[in-house]
């Protein structure tokens, strides 16, 4: 059947039509959605894990009982997974084993935007790199012949453009391969240092079939041109804008198969072109492989390593006409994600501001605290880095910063990184704060159910683990909650913390707002009379505020009535309803 | 058949998605080749929203670049004026006329630009404002923006009605449908 599907759901459609069984991924943009569309096929066990490298470790796990895994993550979550990641390169798999990972190219959602084609060449693993969604529902499958006739896990590489577009597909049935049986194979699976050092020339040996592999690969395809005058190297994403813009001028050899990468093929297409111009988006993966065979070529002297590309910049820089719009001669105003109206992170970060405090940040929704008016955050690294930091910075400034220094930190992004950080704050005795906001939800990739929820991937019920009673068993004594919509309750549980002589956790709870079991409040209503226009209800950054005349305005469409900014107003000039 | 070009462009949470995926089905049903590009994450919170349709015999790229859109759909009106440059020469901007002040603007950091429907119109651009905000509540709900603008863009298409109303039942959930409906037969009718 022909249908519409994003790049992740027909990974997703191909994970289940390989007869994927088991897929356990933490959610990252723009990967997510692979995970949750596999989720949707009952034949497939599909798991939210607490952090990549648990989800790659699970992966492996269901390969070595004998049935096809996968695991999916952003490319940042690769680097928390690397660790398994260049082992099991070494002890290969038992059933076919993919690794999903999805690029950022232009960073719409992230904080690096690093290639992870680099993975692939420094872990000596195959890697795919599918187009569009057609390509992805067939690169997956093929992915599992691929590992099963290679013995090795397959990496997938996605990318922002691939992974959101939707694009048409063909879907087929699901294979029921049967389970390979297990059988114990020490020198193959307990990698010491023995049975690793027979296995790495097996690493080496493999590399070399598929690079034979890759010359004939049909995901690597020369397509021919009329004017040999230029010769384009491209993938991905890339390969679309280049025929978006060339047609079938010049002659286009599309790599589906990143690595290893034919040398053959790459060779006699350079020599059948007079200027070989390879076209990547981000590092020059492609082109560092050509100029080691010693060929000569255009790449990122033309083409930049920062960010997406598009069909204007490479007609542009392959010197093609490029179309032209009109814009407006004023600049119009930015409109930047902000913390959404109601958002439980708003006070707290309010609070964090007012005692101006140095605020070491994490990745989440809750990174728009860094934004004014709220800019109450001085670092955001990766996951975890919050609680890990603020140890070593109150350890360096030798009791300077104590009391003035808090750590912040989402509650799934504790779980997947901040608890090994709570450990050495406990175990090397820091005097650290760490706010764990506690949403009761993974919130900026839009909703996934984590270890502290009480609900699996799938939405059932499942065992709740204790944010409380983890901080205790860790070793911190000081453990409270807040509520974030109390401003001064929150206010007096910080102070309080930063004054005590030991290290504390502080869980702000409330459940995010957009959380379809939330109950909210109806809107308020600004009292124009008591009204002066001081503007204080305007330091919490709530889209649903704004001031016009010299008057407060309460946006009711946008307003849930969580009452923070009333608690700002020292003329009770905001109500809720009912209110006198 | 050249390839076409519309861009549906918001502020996250209007409801943008649904109004691509539904035009994206029906492209998808008339025969055509059909890539829709999306954004997710962290650009959905508040912040300007853009999604691309494209469709034709063969599309290639999944985006929309400056200067190739034959249709801007736009949720609101600064979000119009934003996208303006993408629009080709002769393109069309279909556009709410709801203002949504960005966070500069709520600040005081920065102005709600004045008549800008009058100004695109000055530019050049071929400009189809309508209030789809009234015309949704008229239908039973704000949320219904997307169905009223998506009813609006059809009378520029050759299509029966009742071909758009068949991808409305193939998007839409049972419970929402009868609203949906409503709202873009409304908008069709403006």
């Amino acid at each position: 059947m022909k249908t519409l599907m994003l790049g992740n759901e027909a990974v997703a459609r191909g994970l289940y039509e390989a007869g994927c069984a088991v897929v356990s991924s933490y959610p990252g943009t723009p990967s997510t959605e692979i995970t949750e569309a596999a989720a949707k096929y009952p034949e497939i066990y599909a798991e939210w894990a607490p952090n990549e490298k648990v989800g790659m470790e699970t992966a492996f796990g269901a390969s070595l009982a004998g049935r096809r895994s996968f695991c999916g993550m952003k490319h940042v979550g690769l680097n928390v997974a690397a660790d398994p990641l260049f082992t099991i390169a070494y002890t290969g798999v038992n059933a076919g084993m993919v690794i999903g990972v999805a690029d950022d190219a232009g960073m719409h959602s992230s904080q690096n935007e690093q290639d992870s084609r680099h993975y692939a060449k420094a872990a000596k693993l195959p890697m795919l790199e599918p187009a569009d969604s057609a390509e992805a529902l067939a690169f997956t499958k093929a992915a599992y012949e691929l590992s099963e006739r290679f013995d090795t896990p397959v990496l997938l590489k996605m990318c922002t453009r691939v992974s959101h577009s939707q694009s048409v597909v063909e879907t087929g049935e699901r294979v029921e391969p049967a389970p390979v049986p297990y059988e114990k194979k020490a020198a193959k699976y307990i990698m010491m240092p023995g049975n690793a050092i027979r296995r790495h020339p097996v690493v080496e040996e493999r590399l070399k079939q598929l690079a034979e592999y890759a010359e004939t690969c049909p995901f690597n395809r020369v397509e021919e041109g009329s004017d040999h005058k230029v010769g384009i190297i491209t993938s991905s994403t890339s390969y679309q804008y280049v025929k978006e813009v060339c047609g079938d001028r010049f002659p286009v050899l599309k790599l589906g198969m990143a690595w290893p990468m034919p040398e053959k093929l790459i060779r006699d297409f350079a020599a059948s072109v007079s200027l070989l111009t390879v076209v990547e988006e981000l590092d020059g993966f492609i082109e560092d492989h050509c100029r080691a065979l010693g060929l000569s070529l255009a790449g990122k002297d033309v083409f930049t390593p920062l960010g997406e590309f598009s069909q204007n910049l490479v007609a542009e820089k392959l010197g093609l006409p490029v179309p032209r719009g009109t814009a407006l001669e004023e600049t119009i105003p930015a409109r930047p994600p902000v913390m959404c109206a109601g958002c439980p992170h708003r006070g707290l970060f309010y609070t964090l501001n007012k005692l101006k405090l140095t605020v070491l940040g994490d990745i989440g929704c809750y990174t728009l605290g860094a934004v004014p008016p709220l800019a109450a955050i001085d670092s955001t690294i990766c996951m975890g880095a919050s609680v890990s930091g603020i140890h070593g910075f109150l350890k360096a400034a030798g009791g300077e910063m104590d009391g003035r220094t808090v750590a912040v930190i989402g509650d799934s992004t504790f779980m997947h990184s901040g608890i090994t950080g709570l450990v050495n704050i406990a175990y090397n005795e820091s005097n650290a704060t760490v706010i764990i906001l506690d949403n009761s939800i993974t919130g900026m990739t839009g909703h996934q159910q984590n270890p502290t929820t009480g609900f699996n991937l799938k939405g059932d019920p499942c065992t709740k683990i204790d944010l409380e009673t983890l901080c205790k068993a860790v070793g911190i004594r000081r453990v409270r909650v807040v509520d974030p919509y109390d401003l001064a309750q929150c206010e007096a549980a910080i102070k309080e913390e930063l004054a005590a002589p030991e290290a504390s956790v502080i869980i702000s709870r409330r459940p995010c707002v957009l959380l379809k079991y939330v109950k909210t409040a109806p809107p308020l209503t600004v009292d124009k009379d008591k009204c002066v226009g001081c503007k204080a209800c305007m330091k919490i950054g709530c889209p649903a505020i704004s001031v016009r005349d010299g008057k407060a305005g309460v946006d009711e469409t946008l307003c849930v009535g969580c009452n923070v900014c009333q608690q700002l107003c020292k003329f009770d000039a905001l109500r809720a309803p009912g209110e006198v | 058949m050249e390839t076409k070009n519309m861009m549906i462009v918001g502020v996250g949470g209007q409801g943008t998605l649904l109004a691509s995926k539904l035009f994206g089905r029906l492209l998808l049903d008339q025969g055509y080749d059909v890539k829709v590009s999306e954004v997710h994450g962290m650009s959905q919170r508040g912040g300007s929203v853009v999604t691309y349709v494209r469709w034709g015999d063969r599309v290639c790229s999944p985006v929309i670049d400056k200067g190739e859109a034959d249709f801007i759909l736009s949720f609101e009106l600064l979000e119009a004026a934003r996208w303006m440059e993408f629009l080709r020469p002769g393109g069309r901007i279909i556009t709410n006329t709801q203002q949504i002040n960005p966070m500069p603007v709520i600040t005081g950091a920065a102005e709600y630009p004045q008549a800008l429907e009058k100004r695109m119109a000055e530019a050049g651009v071929a400009l189809d404002a309508m209030d789809a905000l009234s015309l949704a509540e008229e239908a039973g709900s704000s949320k219904a923006v997307n169905l009223v603008l998506l009813g609006r863009l059809s009378r520029y298409f050759d299509w029966p009605e009742e071909t758009w109303q068949q991808a409305i039942t193939a998007s839409v959930p049972e419970k929402f449908l009868e609203l949906n409906r409503k709202a873009f037969h409304l908008g069709r009718n403006s």
